[in-house]
Formats: C-alpha cells, sequence, structure tokens
C-alpha cells in the first residue's frame, strides 16, 4: 500500500493564488478579475505584481461574467475569482450564454465551495454547484484536492482553450500530492490500488478517502483509491475499470448527491458496467454555521463515513 | 461615405428583408428591427472600420455587440448585406440547421456574431469587457454596442454602466434603441425608465440624444459627434428616438409588431411601401 504524507496543511485557494501568481509572470494573456473578494481568493499577488491586468470588479458577478466573456475578444485568457456560490448561482444565465453558449475562454475559479466554508452558514455554502456547472456543454469542471493539485490545475486550465469551472475552498486540509505535477485535464489519478471496493473521491474528500483506505487496510480490506479531480470530461475508463477490478464503488465528494460526482460516476456504471454504489455526499440539504469539522462530521462527509458506506456497499456484491 | 439616395435604397432593401425573413417562418420580432434598420445601416455601411475577413479577435478593427438580440433580422440582413455571409442564407433564417438562429449565436459560427445574446442585458458587460482589451492591446479601435430601452430594466446593465462610468472607458459607444415600448406595452406602463440621460450622467456617461433616430443624416451627424467624444475619459451612450415598425404603416405607434410576423397579405402591403433596390434574395 502506497502511503502519502501531509507536508504541511494548506488551503487549496492558496495554490490558485500561488498558480496565478505564476500565470501572472509567464502568460502576459492572463488576466484576472474579482468582485471584492481579492484577499480571499489569494489574488493580491498577481494584483501587486501586474495591476494593469487585474480588474476589481466591485460586488457585480454578473458584469464580471460578462465583462470577461467580451475580454477573451482580443485574445485575453481571464480568470474570474469569487466564492462559489456567487461564481455559479448567482450567475448562471450570465455563464450560460456569455460564456458557455458562446464559447468564451473564461476560467471560473471559485473558492469557499461546499460546506467546509463554515462558519458564514449556508447562504455561502454552495452545494449545488459542480452539478450546474456540468450540465453546460462544453464547460470543463474541475474539483481540486489540496494545495499542489489546485496550483497545478490553476497553470493547466490556462493552457486549454474553452471555458473551465475550476472549484477549490476554504479551509487549509492536507496537501498530499507531488509538488510541481502536471496537471491532466480529464485524467483521473489512481492513489491506491486495492481488489475489494473502489473510493472514487474528489476535492476535500481525497484525503479522507485514503484515511479511510488506511483503516480498511489494517482490517483487512484492500480498497482503490481514485481521485477524480475532473468531474467533466469524466475519465469513464479509469471508473469502469476499477468497478470491474472491484465489484463495488463508493463515491466521495462535498456536495449534493443531486448533480455531483457520484451520479456522473453512476450514469457511467449503469451504461458501461452497472455495479452497487453508495454515495458519500450531502443528501439533498442546505448547510448551516459550524466549523469545517463539526460540519463534515455533521452531514457525514469523512472517512468514518466513508467507512460506513464501504461496509454498506460490499454487502451487496 | 455612400450617398443619402444609396443609404436610402440599402434601408429599403433591409426592411424588406426583415419583412420576408419573419414572414417565412411566422416568427420573429419585425418592430424593433425595423426600429434600427437605419442604425445598422450607417453605422456598417459608414461608420465602423471593420476588416473584410471576419476573426472573432477581431483585433485593429472596430466591433459592434448586439444585446438586444431578438432584433436579429436587422443585423443578419445588414450583416449579409455588408458582406460577412451570402444574402441568400437569409432564407435560412429561424429553420432547422440554420446559422441564422432566432437569437445570434456564436455557436453556429456565423461571421460576424462575436457573443450570443437573447437573454437580454448582458451585452454592456461583454462591450465593456471587448472594449478593456482593445485598450490592453494598444488597439485604438472603438466599440459600439445596442441595447434595448426596455432591456435597461436588467440589473446587469447598472453594474456594467457602473464600472464603465467610473473607470472612464472611453473607447465605448452604447446606443439605446428609445422606441419606448416593449413586449406588454409602452415601457412607461411596463416599469417606467425615468430620465435616462439623467441616469447615464450620474454615472459619468457623456451623453447624446438623436430625436430623430430613424433619420440618416440626423444619424451620420450623432455618431460623427459620439466619435469626436471618445477617448475623453468617458463612455459615450446616444439615447436615440425609433419608432418601433419604423417604414411600414400599419406597424409603427403600436408595440403589437414586437414579435408578431406579417401574414400573406400584410406582407405584400408592407413590401409595396419598400421598394426593392438591391434585390430579394
Amino acid at each position: 500500500m502506497k502511503t502519502y504524507e501531509n507536508t504541511g496543511s494548506k488551503d487549496t485557494r492558496s495554490g490558485f493564488g500561488a498558480g496565478l501568481t505564476e500565470l501572472g509572470k509567464t502568460n502576459p494573456d492572463v488576466v484576472a478579475l474579482c468582485a471584492d473578494l481579492t484577499g480571499s481568493l489569494k489574488m493580491d499577488e498577481f494584483k501587486a505584481n501586474h495591476p494593469e491586468r487585474f480588474f476589481q470588479v466591485g460586488i457585480a458577478e454578473a458584469n464580471m461574467i460578462g465583462l470577461a466573456a467580451g475580454m477573451t475578444i482580443g485574445g485575453k485568457i481571464p480568470f474570474t475569482g469569487t466564492f462559489a456560490n456567487f461564481s455559479t448561482g448567482r450567475v448562471y444565465d450570465q455563464i450560460r450564454q456569455s460564456v458557455a453558449y458562446s464559447g468564451k475562454n473564461v476560467k471560473i475559479c471559485a473558492s469557499h465551495a461546499g460546506i467546509t466554508l463554515g462558519e458564514d452558514g449556508a447562504t455561502h455554502q454552495i452545494l449545488e454547484d459542480l452539478g450546474l456547472m456540468k450540465m453546460l456543454p462544453g464547460m470543463t469542471v474541475i474539483n481540486t484536492c489540496d494545495f499542489n493539485q489546485t496550483k497545478a490545475a490553476t497553470l493547466a486550465i490556462a493552457e486549454h482553450n474553452g471555458p473551465v469551472y475550476l472549484r477549490f475552498g476554504r479551509p487549509k486540509v492536507a496537501n498530499f500530492t507531488p509538488e510541481n505535477q502536471t496537471f491532466e485535464i480529464g485524467k483521473a489519478v489512481h492513489l491506491q490500488d486495492g481488489t475489494d471496493v473502489s473510493i472514487i473521491a474528489t476535492g476535500h474528500l481525497v484525503w479522507e478517502a485514503l484515511e479511510a483506505a488506511k483503516s480498511l487496510h489494517e482490517k483487512g480490506i484492500s480498497a482503490e483509491v481514485i481521485n477524480i479531480h475532473t468531474i467533466k470530461p469524466l475519465d469513464e475508463e479509469a471508473i469502469i475499470n476499477s468497478a470491474k477490478k472491484t465489484g463495488c464503488v463508493v463515491t466521495a465528494e462535498e456536495h449534493n448527491y443531486l448533480g455531483g460526482l457520484g451520479e456522473s460516476v453512476a450514469r457511467t456504471l449503469a451504461q458501461h458496467h452497472p455495479t452497487p454504489q453508495e454515495f458519500v455526499a450531502t443528501q439533498d440539504t442546505f448547510g448551516e454555521s459550524g466549523t469545517p469539522a463539526e460540519l463534515m462530521e455533521k452531514y457525514g462527509l469523512n472517512a468514518k463515513s466513508i467507512l460506513q458506506k464501504v461496509e454498506k456497499v460490499m454487502a451487496k456484491k | 461615405m455612400s450617398s443619402t439616395q444609396q443609404l436610402n435604397d440599402f434601408v429599403s432593401q433591409v426592411r424588406r428583408d426583415i419583412l420576408r425573413q419573419v414572414h417565412a417562418v411566422n416568427s420573429g420580432h419585425p418592430g424593433g428591427s425595423l426600429g434600427c434598420a437605419e442604425f445598422f445601416s450607417v453605422l456598417y455601411q459608414e461608420v465602423m472600420k471593420a476588416s473584410a475577413n471576419f476573426t472573432m479577435d477581431g483585433k485593429e478593427e472596430d466591433l459592434f455587440f448586439l444585446s438586444n438580440g431578438h432584433i436579429s433580422p436587422v443585423f443578419y440582413s445588414v450583416l449579409a448585406r455588408s458582406g460577412y455571409f451570402p444574402v441568400e442564407e437569409l432564407k435560412t433564417f429561424r429553420k432547422i440547421n440554420t446559422r441564422l438562429q432566432g437569437h445570434p449565436t456564436t455557436h453556429e459560427g456565423l461571421p460576424g456574431i462575436r457573443i450570443a445574446s437573447g437573454s437580454l442585458g448582458q451585452g454592456m458587460s461583454v462591450a465593456l469587457g471587448a472594449a478593456l482589451t482593445k485598450k490592453l492591446n494598444g488597439d485604438e479601435h472603438l466599440i459600439y454596442s445596442l441595447h434595448g430601452d426596455g432591456e435597461l430594466q436588467e440589473g446587469q446593465n447598472w453594474e456594467a454602466i457602473m464600472y464603465a462610468g467610473s473607470h472612464g472607458v472611453d473607447n465605448l459607444i452604447a446606443t439605446v434603441d428609445y422606441n419606448k415600448k416593449q413586449i406588454d406595452g409602452a415601457t412607461d406602463d411596463v416599469l417606467p425608465l425615468g430620465n435616462l440621460r439623467k441616469k447615464f450622467e450620474a454615472f459619468d456617461w457623456e451623453v447624446l440624444e438623436v430625436e430623430k433616430g430613424n433619420d440618416i443624416d440626423a444619424l451620420r451627424l450623432a455618431f460623427k459627434e459620439a466619435k469626436s467624444k471618445t477617448g475623453k475619459n468617458k463612455p459615450i451612450v446616444i439615447l436615440m428616438h425609433t419608432e418601433m415598425g419604423n417604414g411600414v404603416d400599419f406597424m409603427m405607434n403600436t408595440h403589437a409588431w414586437h414579435g408578431k410576423a406579417p401574414n400573406d397579405e400584410q406582407l405584400e402591403i408592407a413590401l409595396a411601401q419598400n421598394p426593392e433596390t438591391l434585390g430579394d434574395y
């Protein structure tokens, strides 16, 4: 069994900030727009280094998305930054018409996604954004799991021509994927090989999946752990092959079970290799105030929940 | 510059194209299209410095964005007759597999279109974004845009208007089709716009007004003045007073033809008022 070391907990949004800073130096076409959350999105360094390429749009997210769409005309690569809720639900039609349908090369970068936003509560905790974004034709949807992966994804999406939704979060979480990794859009990452159950995880739940796999190993259960960072386009082959090998699947994500990674995996398996599946996700509910750890516990989004679902799904084999 | 007679002939043909497009599919928006026939004709035939070869990036040329996408019939007619795509293609308007969708889109690759529009209130932001990129690129060409007056009820406009005014984005000439009508009736009855001049001025825009928005010479003067005001640290808006349905007597002075196509008999009457000049498609 492979071991993964937390090299020091960091927030994924800082990975985005680090990636954007690097892009500022290496790609003169990259411009950044922010709706009054520069510090929260870790865009300060880009702003300081390239004031002429940084656009503070104020609390006006609809205008930000429209500006970004327009700025692509003439060759700029706009990165918009605000919380996930205001990046998606608030501006769905702007993204739909001016970005997705118009095929514009806009990178919608969304922090504070999911329930780990914490104390601000449900008004700010979006658990529906993956579903909203993956339903848009042509939209690439990415949810990263740690600092290093988020930085690598930020660099990668600048090289991809087309609209992208990049989702990351607020809390400090384990940083365990390689520094300076190459991020391949649409390619699953095999973290553990296993034969008894496949745990397919995205975002903050990936570290929890690894923790769960360790516990399972101690009990003599061999868990395969796959990190799906790109919800769309989905690496269907990796999912099907793993399901064929293990015969049962648990998906894990910080999102509603309606519309998230789990549903994408279920659709893939239903079409190609019907397999028992259980879902670690929120159960069609809004969040609430609390610390990230308390909320993950209350809403069943941690290693403990994964273990429970593994037990349940293995009984169905 | 073409002669006024040539431009009047062009407008007459554009009106015929509008009427024939919507009649053929018994759908579409003739009222606002007819009201803006002169605007589009002057803009594309005389004002804009546009490249003959369409590219999405549109570098080193003037660009136009249509925000009120439902007046696609006039946009398509003027684009076709300005050489962007074959005039014959107007036959396909709103039909299955067409590039001339009900509302304009980049999705089918129609030359001349740089953004999808139809869901209202988004074009001001897009035009502004394109204007910012022109500045970043050191490209001194201008951005033109057109917006419905009823469309200004959408809040996103005012986000963009606030941004453009506060940042002095002075390479943008927005025009409002100020016909004071929308689907449900007069704008004053649906949701009064109040004093648009004062509203734009309060957002630090330069405001020009054209009382005769269906008069070619008045439009020429307005564009000339608008261009002379660019580069002076203020965005420019032209409040263009137009008549919805202009050029067809029974379509004027009413909002009834906002989104309704003429029947066979009505088409015949309407066409008789607008002679064929450049050749029907």
